[in-house]
């Protein structure tokens, strides 16, 4: 085979794992979606928050202990003890569900049958929010995430393509598990969704809320439940990204990689995202190993989003979004 | 009692059609007319000019324009920063290529530009509609930043890849470069800030605008009752471009005097204006105007407040701020979800009746 | 209730006036948003070093230093909002540690009569101090780096690098680009092949490129980062296994921060130093002494030794001393921003100098005149080692391949002069 065909494979495998990537971000946007029509801006910061948090449980850090010094003058930093990496991930969903409880509580109880837009302004103002108080509460310095996920190149998949093609395939063990991880979370959402009791009121919200309450279901429990869980999805993606580059400020720029995602797979549809995210993360890197070199390269920016417009253009409802009826 | 509409009669078509119908509203503008021009100019610094007029100002112009998009037409953009750029460098190559032509026209043939500009990002607005458009027109956000950093033509091949503004006059006086006086900024960005407003309001009023209000509305229902939603929505792209260009051009030449396109015009601009549009409140002029100045003034004002006066720690005071912000944010949409342009009609109605509400 | 806070607010900035008794330095620092672990020591550096001055010596030849600092967050527009707010306060020196804003404030330094100093960042070019007055960036700039980078390649190969081929990797913006050109004019010079791999702000996702790397083998990797890209990008070179000592990054891709998130896998990076490392010199006793134990360290004071806070020192350093070389050329102690900028016109550092101020060997000797507001380009590089936890400089300072970039420099600085209408010349 030609090299530039073995390496056009292996870009194409590791465009699938990064478009994984970019799923696990999504997923969060379109779980709040599709159960409150509500474009919720702050994912990528909550993605952030949950990280942080996540981080500042395991080292035993003091929260807001730059605020408590400046305040009283004391000079306390931290407990001095460690959680292990699975307790502290229960206590930051523990906490995540309180921020679901409080964001429905303060913020969105008040804004029923609003129009999408105003609500799509309160998440901004959650956004704005999220942001000063993470920082405050944890700090502003890179933390390294280290909850056990191994990294770097898999030697088994170097070892064996280098057998059959003469050149072995990198791909990032971090990137196997996030895809294990995501295939996996992606089943659970769709069992629960489909065989649980609430799961079901989830989906009967999500497509009338005022037959679901009439037949007696909960809206704000549905809605704290909903957005937990796009808080435990953006805790999943947080650690992902953040065990690649640290946790810090930047983690909540990745939302900008989920939105060509939901363009092409569609607001509302969770194996849209997935699909979507597959086709963006291979769509980019393709495009950036042969167009790239002809143009001076970093146009995965744009072309994530100028290719979802191409998709967009033939079908306006995303690959699988719900068919746009329109009557006047 | 202050605010009447009774009694304000009307005897030709022309008192009748004027911009301001309304006597109160016509002085209320003329006295802030007159503080912007005769008094303000006389009393301001380089500080209240550069931290608080200047992006006051120029930011109330995009507004203006993106909520001619967003607000009067409904069509949802987050490719404003990418339009500024198209502003802010097209101004710069007419500036240097041309550098005896006025600098006003300069402003204002950078503002067409950007309007042709953004009718070709329009063109997918056709099809796509509501969030997807706008995550759509991140397409023109992220391409023209990078097509503007990659071109070494729109930044005349210099080595570092900045852009910043020679020195232009207008009627002898400089107002672009470092010596430019405060007040000369502050007027011509104020001369660009009111025209734009002037314009906006009257085609807003006009066929045009009841137009992209249709569509907006309902975009079948208008197109049945025989609005073309091809020109329309173009149109409504055009003219928004238009302003947005305008501003770009001005903060870039007026206000920062050198820029990098990538930090200067990112992603997070076209969210800010975004922000102020929707604050202000959709499909209203003063809207625009009050959303800028939320976004502006209100981070300026709680940093003199917490660091300067409560002397807190800076990086503590800004955390702070964001939470503010933030929480303000969400306070007055729980209390008025149409923005602050509709708190000023609550205020209206309050004032016609006050102080006998019955 | 708006009202009143509106009032008091308005008050508070009103009253905001000038205090010119003390010597003020500013500090626009940022604390906050995507870059503030590297903002937060470069801050807390140079405001340690000015509450030594203060508590040691009494100030600057008996003047006290007053220090504002005002928070930018790494923005632009907020950084045009400090610049206004503070020059009233008669701040002799502006560090902004932002090119952008660098770029911003050369032209209203220049016509507000205040110096600025940009310590290996900013507009390359401000090395020819016949165009911009009033603006400095000694000890060494970015195509000084591109150099030391290459030279330190032709060290390790004695001298012979034709063939081999060194690959870019940069922050897709004027910084990134910065050193492009330099590494070119030195190309036809040593006979290397330049691959150039730009990357995205704000580049949280490299595989493209490192996949490129890992394919096409080159036999070195410069980095010209910032940010999250620099966590991510040495990240990425372990995961593909390239042999970190053949990974050079700039000096801002050099602190510990962005080795660590990477951990072990991180031995061996190099990157280029401006100043030297460590906290072990005699100056750290008295910092101990006069302002951690007094509990006057700026922030929560456990950045001592770091990288960035000692370039924060670096700068305080520097603008103190030329302080002191202007009071001594003026006869005055109380100097205003003009006299300041002759003082660092006239700055002269030698090893003696640091010796005594309890810094030896902390940085390279140059001595600045009205054409060279750049020093004369000597830096060094440092490497990693991550089990001690601790970066150490490999190499003595050399100077840059001045040949090759001073007529770049006066290319660039012609090109300017002409395009702002600038008289070339020295007063």
């Amino acid at each position: 085979m030609p090299d530039q065909l073995i390496f056009g494979m292996e870009v194409f495998l590791n465009g699938l794992m990064a478009g994984v990537l970019y799923a696990l971000v999504a997923l969060g946007f379109v779980l709040i979606f599709k159960a409150s029509g509500i474009f919720n801006f702050a994912q990528g910061v909550m993605a952030l928050f949950a990280a942080l948090t996540l981080v500042g449980i395991m080292e035993g850090e003091v929260p807001f202990s730059h605020l408590i010094n400046a305040v009283f003058g004391t000079d306390v930093h931290n407990f001095g003890w460690t959680v292990p990496a699975l307790l502290a991930i229960l206590l930051t969903m523990a906490v995540m569900v309180l921020l679901a409880w409080l964001v429905n509580k303060l913020i969105f109880r008040h804004l029923v049958n609003q129009e999408p837009i105003i609500l799509f302004m309160a998440t901004i103002g959650l956004a704005y929010f999220l942001e000063g108080f993470g920082d405050m509460m944890w700090g502003s310095n890179i933390k390294k995430m280290d909850v056990g996920l191994p990294q770097g190149i898999n030697d088994w998949i170097d070892a064996a393509t280098f057998d059959i093609f003469g050149y072995g395939f990198f791909i990032d063990n971090l990137d196997i598990v996030a895809t294990v991880v995501a295939a996996l979370l992606v089943v659970a959402l769709i069992i629960f969704a489909q065989y649980t009791k609430q799961g079901r009121a989830m989906r009967a919200v999500a497509d009338d809320h005022q037959a679901a309450l009439s037949v007696g279901i909960s809206l704000s429990f549905i809605w704290v439940m909903v957005w937990s869980l796009a808080g435990f999805v953006a805790l999943v993606a947080g650690i992902m990204w953040g065990t690649k580059s640290g946790v810090q400020f930047s983690l909540s720029l990745i939302a900008l990689k989920a939105l060509p995602v939901l363009m092409l797979g569609g607001f509302t549809s969770i194996p849209g995202a997935i699909v979507g995210g597959l086709i963006i993360g291979v769509g980019e890197k393709l495009f950036e190993f042969t167009i790239g070199p002809m143009v001076g390269g970093a146009t995965e920016n744009w072309f994530a989003y100028v290719l979802a417009l191409i998709f967009l253009v033939f079908r306006p409802q995303g690959l699988f979004g719900e068919k746009i009826i329109e009557r006047v | 009692m202050f605010y009447r509409e009774a009694g304000d009669f009307k005897t030709s078509y022309a008192e009748d059609n004027q911009t301001f119908p309304i006597k109160f509203d016509r002085y209320r503008y003329y006295v802030v007319l007159v503080l912007a021009f005769a008094v303000v100019p006389f009393i301001i610094n380089d500080y209240w000019v550069n931290a608080v007029f200047l992006p006051f100002l120029i930011y109330s112009i995009a507004a203006i324009g993106l909520n001619i998009l967003v607000g009067y037409c409904g069509q949802v953009s987050l490719g404003s920063g990418g339009f500024m750029a198209v502003g802010a460098y097209a101004c710069y190559k007419l500036m240097t290529s041309f550098p005896d032509v006025n600098i006003a026209i300069h402003v204002m043939l950078a503002g067409a530009i950007t309007a042709a500009v953004g009718v070709l990002f329009g063109l997918p607005s056709l099809r796509i509609k509501g969030f997807y458009l706008a995550v759509a027109t991140l397409a023109a956000q992220f391409f023209l930043v990078w097509l503007f950093n990659r071109v070494p033509w729109f930044y005349n091949y210099s080595a570092s890849g900045q852009i910043s503004a020679p020195e232009r006059t207008v009627f002898g006086i400089p107002v672009t470069g470092a010596e430019t006086a405060p007040w000369a900024a502050y007027l011509f960005c104020l001369v660009f800030a009111v025209a734009s407003a002037l314009i906006a309001r009257n085609l807003t009023r006009g066929m045009i605008g009841r137009k992209w209000m249709a569509i907006r509305d309902m975009d079948i229902a208008a197109e049945i009752i025989g609005v073309n939603p091809l020109k329309a929505k173009l149109s409504a792209f055009a003219v928004s471009s238009f302003f947005i260009g305008i501003a770009g051009a001005l903060f870039f030449a007026i206000y920062l005097g050198a820029i990098e396109v990538g930090e200067a015009f990112g992603i997070n601009k076209s969210f800010l204006l975004l922000f102020m549009v929707i604050i202000g409140g959709l499909g209203s002029i003063f809207g625009s105007f009050a959303g800028a100045a939320f976004l502006v003034l209100l981070p300026v004002l709680l940093k003199n407040l917490l660091v300067v006066g409560l002397e807190w720690p800076t990086d503590l005071a800004t955390h702070l701020e964001f939470i503010i912000v933030g929480g303000l944010i969400i306070l007055f949409l729980v209390a008025e979800p149409h923005g602050l342009a509709q708190l000023w009609r609550v205020a209206k109605e309050k004032l016609r009746l006050w102080p006998f509400p019955h | 209730m708006k009202l009143k806070l509106i009032t008091a607010a308005v008050a508070v900035l009103m009253a905001a006036g000038p205090a010119m008794a003390d010597l003020t330095f500013s500090i626009l620092s940022y604390r906050t948003g995507p870059y503030a672990p590297n903002g937060i020591p470069l801050a807390d550096g140079q405001a340690d070093y000015f509450t030594l001055i203060n508590e040691r010596d009494g100030g600057i030849n008996g003047e006290k230093i007053n220090v504002v600092e005002c928070e930018t967050g790494y923005n632009t527009e907020k950084g045009v909002e400090c610049y206004e707010a503070t020059k009233g306060e008669g701040v002799l020196v502006y560090n902004p540690y932002s090119t952008g804003m660098a770029y911003q404030l050369i032209p209203k330094v220049t016509a507000d009569g205040i110096p600025l100093h940009t310590l290996g960042y900013g507009r390359t070019s401000a090395k020819n101090g016949k165009v911009f007055s009033n603006v400095f960036n000694y000890p060494a700039n970015y195509w000084d780096g591109a150099s030391h980078a290459v030279s330190h390649i032709l060290d390790v190969n004695g001298g012979d690098i034709s063939g081999k081929t060194i690959a870019l990797v940069y922050h897709n913006s004027a910084y990134g680009k910065e050193p492009i050109r330099t590494l070119e004019e030195l190309a036809k010079k040593h006979g290397y092949n330049l691959t150039l791999l730009p990357v995205d702000h704000p580049g949280q996702e490299q595989k493209s490129q490192w996949l490129q790397i890992r394919r096409e083998k080159p036999d070195y990797v410069l980095m010209w980062g910032w940010g999250v890209m620099n966590q991510v990008a040495i990240q990425e070179a372990a995961n593909i296994r390239f042999p970190m000592e053949n990974f050079i990054g700039i000096w801002w891709s050099a602190s510990e921060n962005d080795v660590q998130p990477a951990g072990d896998a991180s031995d061996g990076y190099k990157a280029l130093a401006l100043h030297n490392v460590g906290d072990d010199y005699p100056l750290y006793e008295d910092l101990q002494k006069y302002v951690v134990d007094a509990g006057k360290a700026a922030g929560a004071g456990d950045q001592l030794g770091t990288v960035l806070y000692n370039r924060g020192l670096y700068t305080a350093m520097l603008s103190v001393e030329a302080a002191r070389t202007a009071q001594k050329i003026h006869g005055t102690n109380a100097i205003t921003p003009a006299m300041m900028r002759d003082g660092m016109e006239a700055l002269e550092m030698t090893e003696a100098k640091m010796a005594g101020l309890g810094l030896p060997g902390f940085g390279p000797e140059f001595k600045v005149s009205c054409e060279n507001h750049g020093g004369n380009g000597f830096g060094a590089v440092s490497q990693w080692d991550a089990n001690a936890g601790k970066w150490s400089l490999i190499t003595d300072y050399v100077q840059s391949d001045q040949d090759i970039i001073g007529p770049l420099i006066l290319e660039d600085s012609a090109a300017y002069a002409a395009e702002a209408g600038i008289t070339q010349g020295c007063n």
